[in-house]
């Protein structure tokens, strides 16, 4: 009894600090336009959407990965999926939760996209001083 | 002994929790930080003397048991101070640092005090029931007190990026911590889960920290009321 009251109030407080603590990821993000070449590369000009999350993310694995983003995509492919779990689930009988699910999942999809666009300024950046080497 | 497994995922942790360290000297935020980095480095210190021991005596030896359990109530103490310490910075507006000293050493006390007249009648080992009894209710008692904090923070619109999200890892760590007792309550055959499980959970917050400290800069700011879920 006690433990299914815990397990139960830590699923709750675990879902939303694992939220909380993604959207705090993406907050950075949310503010940065797009570059002109993730936009021409992805061929994304109105707000991101969710379709577009799986693209763009196999866009920027044929980037080089910098080390200190490795985290960061990880957790928000997972976030992007939970909420995908939420959306056929929960949502179905919240309309609200829904459209917060959708709104969600394109902001994840902008974060991947500024990601990519760093990735390809650090590329760049690369293969433009092994150039001058 | 643990599988390869196990140890790749201990010396992952270990090496996560030097690296907070070393990211919070690097961007000059041991100081300011220093409960968390004196939490980290005793939990990397508690990690090598485990490996040690593990070495030296076996993993089904009692010196193994003791000193895991022992050392896990000490981590789980500078853990509690730990979150005081941000306690302490949310409310360090309010010059209320006294108030939450006080606060937290009296719920220590307090959970103590719980803790004992909970084991008190066992006729054997009773500091060992003690300890391990402490552990689990501090583990308890940090989780609502991070839940308090994340309210404060939101109430208070804390906007300092790096403390939001040293706040709510901790609150993911917790969590799961949580979680994976209820669960090892509730299903203890399910053995092979909980040998993966805990020590997962463990690289989480080291993670989390060296992120924080690593790439988000003191001052940096965000709208916390954007993060919330419940409004």
């Amino acid at each position: 009894m006690m433990a299914g009251f815990i397990l139960a109030c830590s699923i709750v407080f675990l879902l939303q600090f694992f939220i909380s603590y993604c959207r705090s990821l993406i907050a950075a993000s949310v503010r940065e336009p797009l570059s002109q070449e993730v936009q021409e590369v992805t061929g994304m000009t109105r707000p991101a959407t969710e379709e577009e999350f799986a693209r763009v993310l196999q866009l920027l694995q044929l980037c080089p990965e910098r080390p200190e983003e490795r985290g960061e995509i990880g957790l928000i492919r997972t976030y992007f999926r939970m909420l995908g779990v939420i959306r056929s689930t929960i949502a179905r009988v919240a309309p609200s939760l829904e459209r917060w699910t959708h709104a969600e999942r394109g902001q994840c999809t902008h974060f991947v996209a500024v990601v990519l666009g760093r990735r390809i300024a650090f590329s760049r950046n690369l293969f433009a001083q092994q150039m001058s080497d | 002994m643990p599988g390869l497994f196990g140890y790749l995922v201990w010396t992952l942790c270990s090496l996560l929790e030097a690296g907070v360290i070393v990211c919070a000297f690097k961007k000059k935020a041991f100081r300011p930080y220093i409960f968390l980095n004196v939490y980290m480095a005793a939990s990397l210190f508690v990690s090598i003397g485990r490996y040690n021991i593990l070495q030296h005596y076996g993993l089904a030896s009692s010196e193994y048991v003791y000193f895991y359990y022992y050392s896990d109530t000490l981590l789980t103490i500078f853990l509690y101070f730990a979150l005081t310490s941000l306690f302490s910075r949310v409310f360090s507006e309010m010059h209320a640092e006294q108030y939450v000293k006080l606060g937290a050493v009296l719920l220590l006390g307090g959970t103590a005090v719980f803790s004992y007249a909970v084991v008190h009648q066992a006729e054997t080992k009773l500091v060992s029931r003690f300890v391990v009894e402490l552990s689990q209710n501090l583990y308890f008692v940090g989780l609502v007190l991070t839940y308090v904090l994340w309210a404060a923070v939101l109430k208070l619109r804390e906007t300092r990026t790096r403390l939001v999200q040293l706040v709510l890892s901790l609150g993911v760590y917790f969590s799961l911590l949580a979680a994976n007792y209820a669960l090892r309550n509730l299903y203890p055959s399910m053995t092979l889960l909980f040998q993966i499980l805990p020590p997962l959970v463990g690289c989480f917050l080291p993670a989390a920290w060296a992120y924080a400290f690593w790439r988000i800069p003191e001052e940096a700011r965000l709208a916390p009321a954007r993060l919330a879920v419940i409004r």
